[in-house]
Formats: structure tokens, sequence, C-alpha cells
């Protein structure tokens, strides 16, 4: 089980092999990247500066990771944040979750992603075509966590 | 008894209050993140436009998200954020 947070990319061919191959029990691997879209609320997005609460945001992964091991049989798990200056088409995070069935991944890569978006302290501020501007968060985030409180 | 605690402000906060971290003496009615938010909004209008309870401001202590309830003790470390926008 594994967190980065960092300003530099990463190559989600070499992560997802380094996990496959490390463990022989290990049946799928899910990932999600997220990448910076160049829109957003209707203005177009040229930059963005990604801030975080260094020390608390490594254990607000673990955590997020922990309570999805809890819930479903992971092998192993990766998240790597980036941080700071961030542009169009950049990739911003990974989530990999290896099980020894494919169901188990799915789920906790869901899970674990709809915890990120809501608890992880990280903040996303973007140069937009009408001037600089904090993103807000979205309601929508918040329902997605709360399916899985049910 | 004197509380000394260590408080940090990120992203819109920081940059409105111009302000990112400060060590602090806890007055003795100060026990709550509650009461520490409503003693911070009498700093002055960019801290009552903060903290008066409008603004949606989540909470950390020690590094863990916290509700208004949460009781804060000699030596933490308190940090005011907005939601998160991660991901």
């Amino acid at each position: 089980m594994t967190v980065r947070v960092q300003a530099q990319d990463f190559d989600v061919g070499a992560e997802i092999n380094a996990m496959r191959l490390s463990n022989p029990h290990i049946g799928a691997v899910v990932s999600f990247v997220g990448q910076v879209r160049d829109f957003n609320d209707g203005d177009g997005v040229s930059s963005m500066l990604l801030e975080h609460y260094p020390g608390m945001t490594e254990k607000s992964l673990g955590s997020i990771i922990e309570r999805a091991r809890a819930k479903w049989a992971i092998v192993d798990a990766l998240i790597v944040h980036r941080v700071g200056d961030l542009k169009p088409l950049d990739q911003i995070v990974l989530v990999l979750i290896a099980s020894a069935h494919r169901q188990d991944a799915f789920s906790a890569c869901e899970f674990v992603m709809d915890y990120l978006k809501t608890e992880a302290p990280f903040w996303k501020k973007e140069s937009t075509s009408s001037g600089e501007r904090w993103v807000e968060a979205k309601g929508s985030d918040v329902d997605a966590r709360q399916r899985w409180q049910q | 008894m004197i509380s000394l605690i260590k408080v940090l402000y990120f992203a819109r906060l920081k940059e409105s209050l111009n302000y990112s971290t400060e060590e602090m003496d806890l007055p003795a009615d100060v026990l709550t993140i509650a009461q520490l938010k409503q003693y911070l909004a009498l700093r002055g209008e960019a801290w009552a436009n903060l903290f008066n309870g409008k603004q949606s401001i989540r909470a950390a202590i020690n590094h863990a998200l916290v509700e208004n309830d949460a009781v804060i003790k000699n030596g933490d470390e308190v940090a005011f954020f907005p939601p998160v926008t991660g991901g």
C-alpha cells in the first residue's frame, strides 16, 4: 500500500507493471487516471495550481486506502497525486487497486476516488479566460461518496 | 492555564487573510472549533467574512478532519480550509 504526493509526472504503464508483477495472487489491476481539463464551469482553463496540506494529505490518503481494505479483498493499492503547477492534458492523479478478482478492484477504485475527492486536503486554483479562481467543491462529489455509507 | 496552539490556513483562506500559519495563545473560553471560529471572526472584516458561519469552512486537528464541536487541546495543530477539490 503506497501513497505519494509529488510535483513530477508519473508513468502509468510502469506503475501498473510494478504492481502486477509484485505478487502472483493478483488477478486484476484497476486503474484510474485523472487529467487536467481545458474547460470548467463554462470557461477555458489554461493552467492550474494544486495546493495541499503536507502531512495531513498523506495521512488522509493512507486512511482512505485502509477503509477500502476493510471493505474489499485488496492485494495492493497505490495513490499518486500531483501538486504544483499543471496544465491541460497533464496527469493529476493515479489510483491503482490490485485484487485476486476484478470486482473488488473495480469497487475499491471508485471508493478511493470518491473519498479522495471529498476528504483529501487538495485545492485547485485555475487560470481561466475570466481570470484566476479557486475551484468550488461540487455537491455531486459529496453524493458520490455518500452512496458508500448506505 | 495557557493553551498554545498552531493554526494553519489554506487555499482561499490563506489568500484572503494573507496568513498561512500562526502560533496562538488560546483564550480560556475558547474550547472548541466553533468557538475558535467565533474568536477569529472578531479580528476584522476579512476574518469575519470567512468565519461568521456563512461560508463552508472545514477544520482539522492534528491532521484529522473534525466537526465544529471538536475540542482543542494544548499543543494541537488546527487547520482551516475550504471544502477540498483534489483529484
